[in-house]
């Protein structure tokens, strides 16, 4: 038998952490999803889909500035001492992914106001007549279009990436610091942004397409999810706690259920029957993918922060 | 240069939390948090138990992830000694560091910023221990410079048994428990 106690009882510290409430899961969703449509909707300007006038592509940056806002103040509002803020863009940190990221972020905003001018929504045109002349100018060049999608593209896939390696590499908290979270984050990213323009695209073709590529998307994850927890399983007893958290512990219901019973495997099933015309296009499935991805971050989250070099042999 | 460390002998310590208090007084810790603890180690059952009275703090570690992980230098190493310190006027409380901690050994000050202990470097640079080596009654607790090989602390590391807590966790912590 092995008991300790400790006379600790720090706040936020013990009995097991709780530095990071909602505000950091619903960050890292909100970055993901950007992510993901940043990368959709590049991809769109890449292919030249511009001349299609129902093409998500003008609608969607638009929508992500707002999310990325929302997630900003997330972010913001998570921060113990917010009046010295500005101190992290007085620096770079190499080894620090939160300096990375943040730096990532300031990056995003001039690509998405780029992204934004291609087809400026009418409610602004109409208040900043000045725009009009600076979106007639991208558009009058093609290359410029093209370049300004893979600009989106690359900064979407370093964010997506970000969200994950943000936690992964903390290596205290044997649930994150796996090398395939940042994988299974992009990957969560790119499937709820999948499903969210799939949501709201006009054009049938952008439909169908969204949900094909939802569904490769959910596949990935899955098998992405399975290797994250076979690498969990396979390492260290504290890496194997870790798992168990997931797997039957105090998260599991949260994980079977929402994760990847809801969140995935339904969509899936739902979708492909879609894809193959079999039914028609349900919101259905892509409002299940968005929820899900929503859940996995709080999931990872909590049960990262109560998975512990020292406990984590003694809490199942 | 010098590399502090502590040295704690646990065939001496009784737990009696004096340490504690000293550093509570000493660095005005606000009420309900502490930057050093005591912890009671027990292993087997009755009549065969051993037990192991340790009182932990920060490790000031070699290899520290919470100054690595810190987006604005807030976490960084003292030029004096290696030891781990956070600038309270550059921390925005991102909790990074205290995500990165393996020993817990953080925590949030109600000021905002991120606190832990010091090794009272105010103190150790007027030449003096830290509050909490300075009161232990059973003066089972040594400070002093890791790296001098006439250095007490250097002395009982190498004439006696010796563990670190969690050195699997790989930060190299520069405090040491003699057995
Ligand atoms: S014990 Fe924790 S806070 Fe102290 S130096 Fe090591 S990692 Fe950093
Ligand atoms: S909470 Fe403060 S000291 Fe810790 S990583 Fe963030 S800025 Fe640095």
């Amino acid at each position: 038998m092995n008991e300790i106690t400790n006379t600790r009882m720090n706040p936020g510290i013990d009995p097991s952490l709780s530095i990071w409430n909602w505000e950091i899961p619903i960050y890292l969703f909100l970055g993901g999803i950007v992510a993901g449509m940043m990368i959709i909707s590049g991809y769109f300007l890449f292919k030249g889909r511009t001349k299609d006038v129902e093409c998500s592509c003008f609608l969607v940056p638009f929508i992500s500035f707002i999310l990325l806002s929302f997630g900003m103040l997330a972010l913001f509002l998570d921060l113990e001492h917010k009046a010295y803020v500005w101190r992290v863009y007085t620096t770079f940190k190499i080894k620090s992914p939160m300096s990375w990221g943040s730096w990532i972020l300031i990056l995003i905003y001039p690509i998405l106001i780029l992204n934004i001018l291609i087809r400026i929504p009418d409610f602004l045109s109409k208040k900043l007549k000045f725009l009009k002349s600076i979106s007639l100018k991208i558009n009058s060049h093609p290359t410029a279009i093209k370049n300004i999608g893979l600009v989106s593209m690359i900064f979407g896939a370093l964010l997506g990436i970000y969200t994950g390696v943000l936690l992964s590499s903390l290596g205290a908290r044997p649930l994150w610091n796996n090398s395939t979270l940042w994988i299974l984050f992009l990957l969560s990213g790119l499937s709820s942004a999948a499903a969210f323009v799939h949501l709201i695209a006009k054009s049938k073709y952008e439909s169908h397409l969204l949900a094909k590529a939802d569904n490769v998307f959910l596949s990935l994850e899955l098998i992405v999810l399975v290797l994250f927890l076979i690498g969990l399983l396979t390492s260290t007893q504290v890496h194997i706690s870790a798992a168990e958290f997931l797997i039957s512990g105090n998260y599991a219901p949260l994980f079977w259920v929402f994760v990847i019973g809801l969140g995935i495997i339904i969509p899936l099933i739902i979708q492909l029957y879609a894809v193959n015309n079999k039914i028609k296009h349900q919101p259905v499935a892509p409002i299940m993918v968005i929820i899900g991805g929503l859940i996995l971050r709080f999931v990872i989250v909590n049960a990262g922060q109560a998975s512990h070099w020292f406990n984590a042999g003694m809490l199942k | 240069m010098a590399r502090f460390g502590m040295v704690i002998d646990t065939k001496k310590c009784v737990g009696c939390m004096d340490c504690v208090v000293a550093c509570k007084t000493e660095n005005n810790v606000p009420e309900g948090f502490n930057r050093d603890w005591i912890v009671q180690d027990a292993r087997g059952s009755f009549p065969t138990v051993n037990l192991e009275i340790r009182s932990e703090r920060c490790n000031h570690c070699d290899n520290p992830p919470c100054v690595y992980c810190c987006p604005t230098g807030a976490s960084h190493i003292h030029n004096l000694g290696g030891v781990v310190l956070v600038d309270h006027e550059l921390c925005i409380g991102c909790k990074a560091c205290i995500a990165s901690c393996p020993y817990d050994a953080r925590f949030v000050h109600p000021e905002g910023y991120v606190d832990k202990c010091t090794f009272c470097i105010h103190r150790v640079e007027e030449g003096l221990d830290p509050a909490c080596v300075s009161v232990c009654p059973t003066y089972c607790m040594y400070f002093g410079d890791l790296e001098d090989p006439n250095s007490e602390v250097n002395k009982l590391l190498n004439s006696r048994k010796h563990h670190a807590v969690l050195p699997e966790a790989g930060t190299k912590p520069q405090i040491f428990y003699l057995e």
